[in-house]
């Protein structure tokens, strides 16, 4: 159904009280794929959810060093089910993304600072 | 843990095209059906249901009754539903009573009537304070309540959505359900916030 949106008001979807759904287009794209391999049949989401509640922990549990990215431990959830499934493993992921990284210039912005805070942006060129 | 040293070098931006190149392969996601998908949790799916959801509660005390019976069946009435929807319950706010919801472990959230969590309720520092110290952190997100008021933190559980229903604010008597909606935030659905009349 597709109900008429109002676009003003505080109840406005999608960026209701002026916050982003999704601060940078890899979290969208981590988000989409852990609903669409639940919808599958792939992993239950009490699964994920245990593996997200687990990479949380562990980070609480780390000393301070690596900033707070929910997205990045929903993504280092959906690995862990997937290795943990057989479907995909750490370093299958692993090999591809450095594959990805060697790509010309141009492609990415990720060179040797890879925290996912304020600076999307920021890259030193 | 699945990580090593190199593999926690690489951005997760990189990791997550991997991610989607690989499943992609392996016929487990169509990149098309995920645009679709992504799409529509940002701009369908959002605290405009839970608003319907709250206004039609408050215009209809069969509804009202129905809803903090089952929330999940009498938000499915207004076609409302899907993941992180299958048990909401809805709890009530009132003149002496106030909830407020958390999930301390993760960060549950009803994204069939709120959409996805706001950064805030992912915050370790939200997650771990409301626990331990609810009034003082709501007066900091600007909800100064009573102190005879009774706060009840609601922790979501692997089962369980809380949704909030609000006070209807005094002075609204005259309004209709439409009029209504555009009054009730997100933030007062999850008890950070009152609604407020116009």
């Amino acid at each position: 159904m597709t109900a008429p949106l109002s676009v003003e008001g505080p109840a406005a979807p999608p960026r209701s009280n002026g916050e982003l759904v999704f601060a940078e287009p890899w979290e969208s794209r981590a988000f989409g794929m852990a609903v669409t391999l639940y919808e599958e049949g792939v992993f239950t989401w009490q699964g994920f959810q245990a593996a997200l509640i687990a990479r949380i922990a562990a980070w609480e549990a780390a000393p301070a060093g690596e900033c707070w990215s929910y997205y990045r431990h929903w993504l280092g959830a959906l690995e862990d089910v997937l290795a943990g499934g057989g479907t995909v493993s750490a370093g299958e992921v692993t090999a591809r993304a450095q594959a990805l990284a060697r790509r010309p210039t141009g492609h990415d912005h990720t060179h040797g600072h890879d925290h996912a805070h304020d600076h999307p942006d920021d890259h030193p060129h | 843990m699945t990580s090593d040293g190199s593999a926690e070098r690489l951005s997760p931006a990189l990791r997550t095209e991997a991610l989607e190149q690989l499943l992609t392969e392996r016929g487990l996601v169509d990149p098309d059906a995920m645009d679709r998908l992504i799409t529509r949790y940002e701009t369908n799916v959002g605290p405009l249901n839970g608003a319907k959801v709250v206004a039609r509660a408050w215009t209809d005390p069969a509804y009202r009754r129905r809803l903090l019976d089952d929330g999940t069946a009498a938000i499915a009435e207004l076609g409302f539903g899907g993941p992180q929807g299958e048990c909401i319950v809805v709890v009530e706010n009132t003149a002496t009573t106030h909830n407020v919801v958390v999930c301390t472990l993760c960060s549950c959230y009803p994204w069939p009537v709120l959409g996805l969590p706001p950064s805030w309720y992912k915050d370790p520092a939200y997650r771990a304070r409301i626990v331990r110290e609810p009034r003082t952190v709501l007066s900091e997100m600007g909800l100064e309540l009573p102190g005879d008021v009774q706060i009840i933190v609601r922790d979501s559980t692997s089962e369980v959505r809380w949704l909030v229903l609000p006070e209807r604010p005094a002075g609204t008597e005259g309004l209709t359900e439409e009029q209504l909606v555009p009054l009730v935030t997100r933030d007062a659905m999850v008890g950070v916030a009152k609604v407020e009349a116009p």
